[in-house]
């Protein structure tokens, strides 16, 4: 019950965060989704993704926010609307045909499928001894993922400081 | 120069002063504390980064890149990067990559325990909070060289 309706109120966050036109309240409202989401892992007993979620999206709206204060983006809302619209409802409809088909297939809510993960859950403490069974997996029995998800973020702050630095730019 | 590159009010200002070594305190406690409790190197990092930024919006760019500079922050993320990568090489010695190496895992839900995962937390930690205060940096140094033209 709680989890439909903190998930009502992350939909309804997301198309006032689309729809709206000041760039400021976009972003805040951006901000309210995040949290909602953050509520939603603690509801589904998630603690660690909570934290991670929580303190991520705060750094976000931050530099988003620092990004967008002083920018005033023009914004588009011209004609084509017959044309938005049909295109719209096309898509709308053909991911609620795929879903249904896709749904189907999925165990329920809730119960998994333990053939891996079973293992984890028995043989984790007595194996790595970390209390955390989140921290026992993600940096021991599936540490190989953790590596890669560690270079992605390293790509990415290369690439930032790479591309906006101010050394070596040529002055105009 | 812009008013507000010098920092916030004086009420912003002290309510910093107070909160801000609670807040680098509380990330280091989640970091380390990564294989007890929920939390975790990632966590815990972003926090760290957090309580940097704090500083940088309510000081001024000058005060906070002078307690951590780009080019240290630069450091400590290839440091972080290199010493998880080092930590899973290591296993190689005992066989295989990410190996559990240490004989003696300590008793669990202590401090002292779980072999790797504690030094995993914190190479993490190294990586994600330099790295994200870095991005921030460069951001904010790239805002403001712009306006300068």
């Amino acid at each position: 019950m709680e989890l439909k309706l903190i998930l009502l109120f992350m939909v309804f966050g997301a198309v006032i965060a689309v729809k709206i036109e000041d760039l400021l309240s976009s972003v805040i409202a951006v901000g309210a989704v995040g949290l909602g989401l953050s509520m939603a892992f603690l509801v589904l007993k998630a603690p660690d993704l909570a934290i991670t979620q929580l303190v991520v999206e705060i750094l976000c709206l931050i530099i988003l926010i620092r990004a967008t204060i002083n920018k005033d983006l023009p914004l588009i809302k011209d004609g084509r609307w017959f044309f938005n619209t049909v295109a719209t409802l096309l898509f709308i409809a053909s991911f609620l045909m795929f879903a249904y088909f896709a749904l189907l297939e999925l165990p329920d809510f809730g119960k998994p499928i333990m053939r891996v993960a079973g293992s984890y859950i028995a043989n984790g403490l007595a194996k790595t001894g970390a209390a955390n069974i989140v921290a026992s997996i993600i940096l021991d029995f599936r540490g190989y993922d953790t590596l890669g998800e560690a270079t992605v973020l390293f790509t990415a702050v290369i690439g930032v400081l790479a591309i906006i630095r101010k050394v070596g730019r040529i002055k105009k | 120069m812009k008013k507000s590159d010098k920092g916030m009010t004086l009420i912003v200002k002290t309510i910093t002063r107070l909160t801000v070594g609670l807040i680098l305190l509380y990330g280091i406690y989640i970091v380390l504390h990564g294989h007890i409790s929920p939390g975790g190197g990632f966590a815990g990092g972003v926090i760290i980064a957090l309580s940097f930024i704090h500083l940088m919006l309510a000081f001024g760019k000058e005060f906070a890149l002078k307690k951590l500079s780009q080019a240290a922050a630069s450091l400590l993320e290839n440091l972080g990067a290199l010493m998880f990568l080092g930590i899973a090489l290591a296993g190689l010695t005992g066989g295989y990559f990410f190996l559990n190496f240490f004989i003696n895992k300590g008793k669990p839900f202590t401090l002292f325990s779980a072999g790797i995962i504690p030094l995993c937390n914190i190479a993490i930690c190294l990586k994600v909070g330099a790295g994200l205060f870095a991005i921030f940096a460069a951001l904010i140094l790239f805002d403001s060289s712009q306006e300068n033209k």
